[in-house]
């Protein structure tokens, strides 16, 4: 099974002949991920070769759907002209588009959520500022190494992407049915949540491991859903315990969100929904054996 | 410490040329640095004003950084009183010389953010202002408005009046609250901001609303189509560390402790920073020194200039590398290592400070095999990340 990524996902990258796109274009063709084509409008019409692998290229996201069946979308292209591309894969009814770029301006983050909204959410997002989502053995959309660990019984989300990394490290001899790495911005497309609804739903995930980060209050609301929804064990870990206060002006967002984003509070709101919470990535680790009993 | 630092929170100077160039209406002001100067610029607001500590923390008022001066003499001795004085651990290299505010008969207050939560944009509006929005949030929430804003739809004249409605804003200023609602908007969107607050607007004798003060932060991701911006980011207040780290491009920040810290990722130096902090606990209190993210794909250079940065930082005892290859592959980062100490000691830096390195993921055996052969006396191996941690805690308590 696995969550939103499966063998048979059909998919694309928008920005793939760009010098990034085509990197990762070639390291997830090796991950065994089905990539049916590119989208460029300047270079459509033509092909471009990874070791043997011949990959056209699209004008569009529409176009590229039309003749490949795709169903995922993978965003490598700049700043400066993502809000566009995303715009265009809504605009396409695409399901999942995982945008890979950071350092997205948070009002065009802000405009493309609003407009999947206002187009009836047919389109998951998934980051921007992510590494993106990873089904070991089967597809891989996005830049998390395809090598760190095997398919298994873990489902994994987090905000950062190293963290990913290393939760999958220390735990790569138990394997992972899919790990999503949501982003770290304070816009982004699929949360928390919807990564535990999903692997609740998932029959090949036994346990939930969570990693979230300072800020906002995306952990505390994932406890909260995680007390009413989630039946399998979740084990968490949130990084910045020790990080100081930023340096602030109006405390204008605490009002907003009802809390403080501490490592610490979020760790309690947590703690209180049933979930175990490591200290570090090595305990993490060890709560999720022992959850296991592996 | 927010990730990524992409926050740029302006002075209040700053916020009222930004306001008057979107039409929210503001008084007259300009900002000077020595006492001086506000003589001059008091005669052009006609003989009498308000010297303004610019500094970016609240209750500067309270801690005698807002001074009424009745003449411009009076102007220049209020100016050196507050020009150097501390509030609240910052110290005021600016005050802004403002025109004196006609009878203020009410206080109110307006802003925009994002609301993370929602994935939106809200507007906040309360006829409460002048004092602290948080006190009002939390014990008369009634009198503040919150109401959502679609990031495509924006705010147009009739979702103003409906805000205004909301806050149950009197009748009699309710349009040029609404109009002031509309402009702060602009303000909002033009400026690619994530903050902007008026506090207090003020409804004058002339029945006017007027914007007395106000805060606005930007999105430094927005540089790419603000270039202005650039220019109102405060490169006084930076540490000099990190003024250095910024114009490498490093996304570093100064922290109190004695262990050095270099990694790839936010989250994982996030993480790194505790796991020193843990270690610290059995090595007599030591903690990290700094934030220090290389990103993704280290060069030899980047690494230079990471460990150059640390290295110059005299707080710094020991340096700890915790590199997760993910696409970074871990060899070069060694060779980065490697390169790095020849290359400040060619420059004739002090290179004495210990390196603990640890190396995991892509191409990790051959990183730590590059690491072992150059067997650099400095450098020590641990090959896991709370092993590491604890053998740079160690080393720098040793110290």
């Amino acid at each position: 099974m696995a969550i939103f990524l499966t063998k048979d996902s059909k998919v694309i990258v928008q920005g793939m002949t760009g010098a990034t796109g085509m990197k990762h274009t070639k390291l997830m063709l090796a991950d065994g991920t089905n990539i049916v084509g590119g989208v460029n409008p300047r270079k459509a019409g033509t092909e471009v070769d990874f070791d043997g692998t011949s990959v056209p290229v699209f004008g569009s996201v529409a176009e590229a759907m039309e003749k490949t069946g795709a169903d995922v979308t993978v965003v490598f292209v700049p700043p400066a002209f993502a809000k566009a591309a995303v715009v265009e894969a809504i605009d396409a009814e695409i399901p999942l588009a995982v945008v890979i770029t950071e350092g997205i301006a948070v009002h065009d983050s802000a405009a493309f959520w609003a407009y999947a909204g206002s187009k009836g959410n047919k389109t998951r997002i998934i980051g921007p500022n992510c590494p993106g989502l990873i089904t070991p053995g089967q597809s891989n959309a996005g830049i998390i190494p395809g090598d760190i660990t095997k398919p298994g019984r873990i489902g994994l989300v987090s905000k950062s992407g190293t963290l990913t990394y290393q939760m999958m490290y220390e735990l790569r001899d138990i394997g992972f049915s899919s790990a999503v790495g949501i982003g770290g911005d304070p816009v982004i497309g699929t949360t928390h949540i919807d990564a535990l609804a999903a692997f609740e739903a998932d029959p090949e995930t036994e346990l939930i491991v969570m990693i979230g980060e300072i800020g906002g209050d995306a952990e505390e609301r994932a406890a909260d859903f995680i007390k009413a929804n989630v039946t399998k064990p979740v084990v968490g870990y949130v990084a910045g315990f020790t990080a100081p206060e930023g340096k602030t002006m109006g405390h204008a967002g605490a009002i907003v969100s009802g809390s403080s984003g501490t490592a610490q509070a979020k760790k309690e709101a947590l703690e209180a929904a049933g979930v175990k919470v490591g200290k570090t990535p090595s305990e993490t680790a060890r709560l999720a054996r022992a959850a296991l009993g592996a | 410490m927010e990730k990524g630092r992409t926050r740029v929170d302006l002075f209040e100077y700053q916020a009222r040329d930004l306001f008057a160039k979107h039409g929210v209406p503001v008084l007259a002001g300009e900002v000077i640095d020595t006492p001086e100067d506000a003589r001059a610029a008091t005669e052009r607001l006609g003989g009498k004003s308000v010297v303004k500590a610019q500094v970016k923390v609240g209750g500067r008022g309270k801690a005698g950084g807002v001074k009424l001066a009745a003449t411009p003499d009076e102007a220049v001795a209020r100016a050196t009183d507050i020009l150097g004085m501390d509030i609240k651990g910052h110290t005021v290299h600016k005050v802004m010389i403002a025109e004196t505010a006609p009878e203020i008969l009410e206080e109110y207050y307006v802003s925009y953010l994002l609301d993370r939560t929602n994935r939106t944009f809200l507007a906040m509006a309360s006829v409460a202002g002048g004092m602290d929005i948080e006190e009002v949030a939390a014990t008369t929430p009634e009198k503040l408005a919150k109401v959502p804003v679609n990031a495509i739809e924006g705010v147009s004249i009739e979702k103003a009046r409906e805000i205004v409605a909301l806050a149950k804003f009197p009748a009699e200023v309710a349009e040029k609250v609404a109009e002031v609602m509309v402009t702060l908007w602009k303000t909002f969107v033009a400026e690619d901001a994530l903050l902007v607050e008026v506090n207090p607007l003020a409804k004058v004798a002339s029945g006017d609303v007027i914007a007395l003060d106000g805060k606005v932060s930007l999105d430094a991701n927005a540089e790419f189509r603000q270039p202005e911006h650039e220019a109102l980011e405060d490169k006084d207040a930076a540490n000099p560390l990190e003024a250095a780290a910024k114009a490498k491009g490093l996304n570093y920040v100064k922290l109190d402790g004695q262990v050095g810290i270099i990694g790839n990722g936010a989250g994982l130096v996030m993480s790194t920073l505790d796991v020193v902090a843990y270690a610290g606990e059995n090595h007599g209190g030591v903690k990290p020194a700094n934030f220090l993210d290389i990103g993704g794909g280290a060069s030899a250079e980047v690494m230079a200039n990471g460990l150059e940065i640390i290295l110059g930082d005299p707080d710094v005892k020991s340096v700890f590398v915790n590199v997760f290859g993910g696409i970074t592959a871990c060899d070069e980062v060694a060779k980065g290592i490697v390169q790095a100490l020849e290359l400040l000691k060619s420059k004739g830096e002090d290179v004495s400070k210990p390196l603990v390195v640890r190396l995991d993921g892509n191409n990790a055996e051959l990183g730590r095999k590059i690491l072992s052969d150059a067997n650099h006396p400095l450098v020590q191996r641990v090959d896991t990340m709370d092993g590491a941690a604890d053998k740079a805690a160690e080393l720098a308590a040793a110290k």
